[in-house]
């Protein structure tokens, strides 16, 4: 075959996969906003109204209990995800340990971050069942912090990983201990950290496998730290089971609020790495 | 004087708590495989492992632990997504990362982004609305099969699209590393740039993209809320792609609520799940071994 040939035959199945790659892209989002903002525009009032008691049941009420309980298990989480991760990252960095053992450790996080959500749930379900407790907002928040964890240590890890070795040599040869070279480096690698952290947030905002064991999937308003909560996937996957259809079309109403919240999510990552740049921007590489 | 003191001291204060860290880490991840096998204990002492891996009864109620179904259903759904995903996501990024303007390209990995971010019971529920009826209405009468839709063959699509963006970052990544004069070396010979792709540039950024499909497929399996939404879950071994089955994760998810009252059917649940984290845990290491492996053998620089 002349390689003219082969190369434009190539070339149209490159360009067919692209399009079948965007139009599983343009389905998804497109699907779930369009039919979400139909449903949204109809019945507004579902995402300000709390659940009735027989909600899944087709009762009345709206996916605020879902929303809310989202936002209190993933803010908290990703507060003691971060604090921890940030830790690990600089532990990975700055020369505290040689770095052949460091690189293990990576390792080590790269099979935590690989590790199925659903067994991070029966994990923690697990804790729970022998310590004779049941779901709650306190256990999904732990659930998500493990999860996300992982996620943030190696974007963290990356992002440090760039920073010039200049920086790091120069604020030793200043005195600096190894904490506030560490604190300096981590400014300039401050595009990288955001992003991850924001990465995880939305792995965890998303994530229904692990919940929904652990934060006792209730139908009710969030309470309180040891009271069962709900979560926008949680409730999506339980509303997408059920035999109801006006239940069934809430489902997409709650889907077009996790996917609004996962884009925002994004564009807020995009804006902060360009608008932290700033720092970075001296760096020669 | 003083203040130094202080300085080094917090400096090491900080290097304690970290090191406290890492190690509740590692306990972490020893806690949760002694769990698992301490859990699955009972199942395991009164029924011998290959009976459990090897029967195809599923039947709590009777005492009837089989995992064959769900073992080959996750095998098939896995490796027919990945069979779906592999081609188009190389092929995409070969083109997104060797064809694609500049200009362009930073859209679309943007998009790629955020089509890594959507939550997996988004698409699940995306394809209940659009993949369901299409395999129903369309790939069903294409091949002759009378199906519901709820099926392997929808569970592997809605998988692919969830690879896609796996691969698709991870090819394109290690691809746009390569130094340029590897390229315009071999491109100054007269060859085409399909030749130039075909060969040298998919053997340079081997190590990238095996890992990526291994990572895809680790996503794949693991995979619960999207699948568990159309496969139909039906304990059976599947007679074609077009029937309903069941897959690891959606055997834990979907009788999660019937799970605590039974212990040995609890136990054998965390069976299951022990079974799907020695698998991720296999893989995982695999790519990174690979990766490093292949890293040192094939160096372009």
């Amino acid at each position: 075959m002349n390689k003219y040939i082969k190369e434009s035959i190539f070339r149209v199945l490159m360009i067919i996969s692209v399009f079948i790659v965007i139009a599983f892209l343009v389905i998804i989002i497109g699907v779930n906003i369009v039919k979400g903002g139909i449903v949204l525009i109809n019945e507004p009032a579902v995402i300000f109204t709390a659940p009735g008691p027989k909600y899944l049941l087709g009762g009345e009420g709206g996916i605020l209990h879902a929303i809310l309980g989202s936002i209190l298990m993933v803010i908290p989480s990703t507060c003691i995800a971060c604090a921890a991760s940030y830790l690990i990252a600089l532990f990975l960095q700055v020369d505290y340990i040689k770095n052949r053992f460091s690189n293990k450790l990576r390792v080590v996080f790269d099979v935590l971050w690989g590790i199925p959500s659903i067994i991070y749930g029966i994990f923690i379900l697990n804790i729970l069942i022998v310590t004779n407790r049941r779901g709650s907002l306190g256990a999904g928040i732990i659930t998500l912090a493990l999860l996300q964890m992982p996620v943030i240590v190696r974007y963290m890890d990356e992002a440090l990983n760039s920073v010039p070795d200049g920086i790091r040599e120069s604020a030793y040869s200043l005195g600096a201990t190894r904490l506030e070279t560490a604190f300096t480096t981590a400014k300039y690698a401050l595009p990288g950290i955001i992003a991850g952290i924001l990465i995880g947030m939305g792995r965890a905002m998303g994530d229904a496998a692990s919940v929904i064991f652990t934060s006792g999937a209730g139908n009710s308003m969030p309470k309180g730290v040891s009271k069962s909560v709900s979560s926008l996937p949680v409730l999506i996957f339980q509303q997408a089971n059920s035999f109801y259809p006006s239940v069934r079309e809430h489902a997409y109403a709650a889907s077009f609020v996790l996917i609004i919240i996962i884009i925002i999510l994004n564009t807020i990552s995009r804006i902060c790495s360009k608008h932290f740049q700033k720092y970075t921007a001296g760096s020669d590489r | 004087m003083k203040q130094q003191k202080a300085r080094s001291n917090l400096d090491k204060t900080i290097k304690y708590i970290m090191v406290i860290i890492i190690l509740a880490v590692f306990i972490f991840f020893a806690a949760l495989f002694i769990m698992l096998l301490q859990r699955s204990q009972l199942i395991l002492s009164r029924y011998p492992v290959w009976e459990l891996l090897f029967s195809s009864e599923w039947d709590p109620n009777k005492g009837l632990y089989g995992f064959l179904p769900a073992v080959t259903g996750t095998f098939f759904v896995t490796v027919f997504s990945l069979m779906i995903a592999v081609p188009i996501s190389i092929l995409s990024a070969v083109y997104i990362s060797e064809y694609m303007p500049s200009a362009v390209k930073s859209y679309f990995q943007a998009f790629i982004d955020v089509l890594a971010g959507v939550p997996s019971v988004v698409f699940g529920l995306c394809a209940l609305l659009v993949l369901v009826p299409f395999t129903r209405d369309v790939m069903g009468p294409l091949f002759g099969v009378n199906t519901t839709g709820m099926c392997v063959f929808t569970a592997a699509l809605v998988l692919a699209a969830m690879v896609f963006p796996v691969i698709i970052s991870l090819t394109v990544e290690s691809l746009s590393i390569l130094p340029i004069g590897l390229r315009e070396q071999f491109l100054s010979l007269g060859a085409t740039k399909w030749q130039l792709i075909e060969t040298v540039l998919f053997r340079a950024a081997g190590p990238g993209i095996i890992s990526g499909i291994i990572l895809g497929f680790g996503r794949a399996f693991g995979e619960t809320m999207a699948v568990v939404m159309v496969i139909g879950n039906k304990n059976i071994l599947i007679p074609s792609v077009f029937s309903p089955g069941q897959t690891l994760p959606g055997l834990i998810v979907g009788s999660f609520s019937e799970m605590m009252s039974v212990p040995e059917h609890q136990s054998a649940l965390i069976f299951v799940s022990l079974i799907l984290f020695i698998i991720v845990l296999f893989f995982n290491i695999l790519a990174n071994i690979i990766k490093n492996k292949l890293k040192s053998r094939w160096r372009y620089e």
